[in-house]
């Protein structure tokens, strides 16, 4: 401290050094809300979830009913209705996406076909969430029914095409998400693999790589970092993903392997029960929402971790 | 700045001064008897224009959270309140039945019209998952000369809570021991089978997009979508067609209890319709502000005599003169 205050200073640097300082408590301030925000909003939660917690424990987690009428409340089938669906659409978007993404970032078509494929693919993420659920009630609960009932025909002993099958469905619901989070991957994706340096290319072109090569063994690899972050920011966004989920899901808290059955995720439960919600259940439904939090602060922070090791991995290319 | 700055207090204060003399009514609650009421506002208004009254369908639950907090002027419930809930609102309630309506089976079957006729056993044995197709002969042998294909059947219920939850699992509890022990009855309970929407119109699009499907919703809600509807069979043994008609013949068997609140959970007439339910208005004792109880009071007047015979036209049971004698006695101590 002493040496920062001895040190002499320019008369311009004097007239301004008030500024810095301000800037610094803002900056400073600003921060310390965001975080207060966080907690605030989480002791709330907590808060009014409290009744709850304290009745239930982990029982709540565990058990597999959910009954306001009899105050018996557990939220597995929910939990695993949530991860599944998520899971579920990333497994169908990350591929399709990444492809676009490589697609869109190599000089296959002219640049204007380029631009206009992927303003059109941005402009999917415009569309509002309430959009998706009705297309997705008029084409793809329909052809889930048909080719559900199909394929439960025909592989239905495996516990996952098990029928009947249904139209409002956990895979009608992941088949909306991936739709999504779709715009999500390929745009960050593409972005990076725009942004690995034109010399990686070159020299793996000079020893005599072909573009498959190029593209699979150094372009990919580079960009990963951002790709699994792109599929961490997807997962996010199934995960608390509500209006079109709850039209589509079949909003049933039952245990099923069956893709083809219909299920609930935690969003889509707390938004079709709160607004009738009075005591008890209102605690219940606040522990879900808590538990919501939960699960996606910790996608965030594995995401965050899984991004700083490969990052750390691949350091020395760039 | 400054003569702005007084354009402004003045417009505000004149704006201030109109509103005194016109008064605005807030209410808000159940979304099944909301396209009633918001005609019933709108014609009022013609009548008084210097009274306004806007009513959000929010759904029951919310109706009567807003109407004990104090947010709205009057609530609307399709379950009428429970004594500890009064004790909240600190007995300062009157609660009275403004309307009423059936509860339907509605399904979708291809080449299936409306009449379907479903014994008890039928149609609990259906909710419990028991019966599975539409073949199962407990249906068939209720409809000789019907086409009832291998279809899988869907029950489509609420995913919200609600009053119409409330009012079906009433009656099926009622009728049923094994559904008693199995689902009970509540605003919001847990199916063994099938899909859930939100609200009656969600339901009402299940239904329709879902072949084989079967669900409950308001009787008005089937009529203007053009649902096909179950008939159903009453204590009596008679299947009866849900219609205002049937309706009005279970309500006039009804005596309403002092307070008012009454759940006819199985009615006992040989052509009353099994699951009629009254919804109800809750307004305070005692206003603080003479105006407002004036307004309310005026309003729900109009709705007990002129607002009856509108209810037909849009689906609902007008109540019978007893009961409305007996609302406008409960009304007239609103103060």
């Amino acid at each position: 401290m002493k040496s920062i205050t001895a040190r002499p200073e320019s008369p311009l640097a004097q007239k301004y050094r008030f500024r810095p300082e301000l800037f610094r408590a803002l900056c400073w301030l600003a921060a310390v809300i965001t975080i207060a925000l966080l907690a605030f909003i989480l002791g709330e939660i907590l808060y009014k979830a409290w009744p709850a917690i304290h009745r239930y424990g982990l029982g709540f987690i565990t058990g597999i009913q959910w009954s306001p009428n009899r105050e018996v409340f557990g939220v597995l089938p929910v939990l695993i209705g949530t991860a599944a669906s998520s899971l579920l659409a990333l497994l169908i978007a990350l591929p399709l996406g990444l492809s676009m993404a490589i697609f869109l970032s190599e000089d296959f078509l002219p640049a204007s076909i380029r631009h206009a494929t992927r303003f059109v693919l941005e402009l999917l993420a415009a569309i509002p969430s309430v959009v998706y659920g009705l297309w997705g009630i008029f084409v793809v609960v329909p052809l889930v029914q048909q080719y559900g009932t199909i394929l439960a025909g025909k592989l239905g002993f495996l516990p996952i095409f098990s029928g009947p099958a249904y139209g409002n469905s956990l895979l009608t619901a992941s088949l909306v998400l991936a739709l999504m989070v779709l715009p999500t991957i390929t745009a960050i994706s593409r972005n990076s693999l725009v942004a690995v340096p034109p010399t990686l290319r070159e020299g793996s072109y000079a020893l005599g790589a072909t573009r498959w090569e190029t593209i699979f063994g150094v372009i990919l690899p580079t960009a990963s970092p951002s790709i699994v972050a792109s599929a961490i920011l997807a997962f996010g966004r199934a995960m608390g993903e509500t209006m079109a989920v709850a039209m589509l899901i079949g909003n049933s808290q039952r245990l099923s392997w069956s893709l083809l059955a219909p299920s609930n995720t935690l969003s889509a439960l707390l938004a079709n029960q709160f607004a009738e919600a009075d005591g008890i259940q209102v605690s219940a439904l606040m522990y879900a929402a808590a538990l919501l939090v939960v699960m996606t602060l910790g996608v965030n922070v594995l995401g965050e971790a899984v991004l700083r090791h490969t990052q750390r991995s691949i350091v020395g290319l760039q | 700045m400054n003569r702005t700055f007084f354009a402004a207090v003045g417009l505000s204060v004149s704006v201030s001064l109109h509103l005194h003399a016109a008064v605005a009514i807030n209410g808000s609650g159940a979304t099944f008897p909301a396209p009633l009421y918001m005609r019933w506002a709108s014609d009022f208004k013609k009548s008084t224009p210097d009274v306004t009254i806007n009513y959000q369908g929010i759904g029951s639950g919310a109706g009567v959270k807003q109407f004990i907090d104090g947010i709205t002027d009057f609530g609307a419930s399709d379950v009428a309140m429970k004594d500890e809930e009064i004790l909240q609102a600190q007995q300062n309630v009157v609660m009275i039945p403004a309307t009423a309506g059936s509860i339907v089976l509605a399904y979708n079957l291809p080449g299936v019209q409306s009449g379907l006729k479903l014994t008890r056993a039928a149609y609990i044995g259906i909710l419990l998952g028991e019966i599975k197709t539409w073949n199962d002969p407990t249906i068939a042998k209720a409809n000789p000369g019907v086409d009832l294909q291998n279809i899988p059947i869907t029950v489509v219920a609420r995913a919200d809570g609600s009053g119409t939850t409330a009012a079906f699992t009433g009656h099926c509890a009622e009728v049923s021991s094994e559904f008693s022990s199995k689902i009970g009855a509540g605003k919001s309970v847990t199916w063994p089978i099938g899909l859930a929407g939100k609200g009656n119109d969600g339901v009402t699009a299940l239904i329709k997009s879902t072949q084989g499907a079967i669900g409950y919703i308001e009787y008005s809600f089937a009529a203007n979508n053009k649902l096909t509807i179950a008939n159903l069979q009453n204590q009596a043994g008679n299947f009866i067609a849900p219609s205002i008609q049937s309706a009005a013949t279970t309500l006039a068997g009804i005596r309403l209890p002092a307070n008012l609140r009454a759940f006819i959970p199985d009615p006992k007439g040989a052509n009353d319709y099994p699951i009629v339910t009254f919804t109800w208005l809750l307004m305070k004792k005692n206003y603080a502000d003479s105006a407002k109880a004036a307004a309310v009071k005026s309003f729900v007047a109009y709705g007990l005599t002129k607002g009856q015979a509108l209810a037909p036209q849009l689906g609902y049971v007008p109540l019978p003169a007893d009961v409305v004698t007996m609302a406008q006695v409960s009304l007239a101590t609103v103060n």
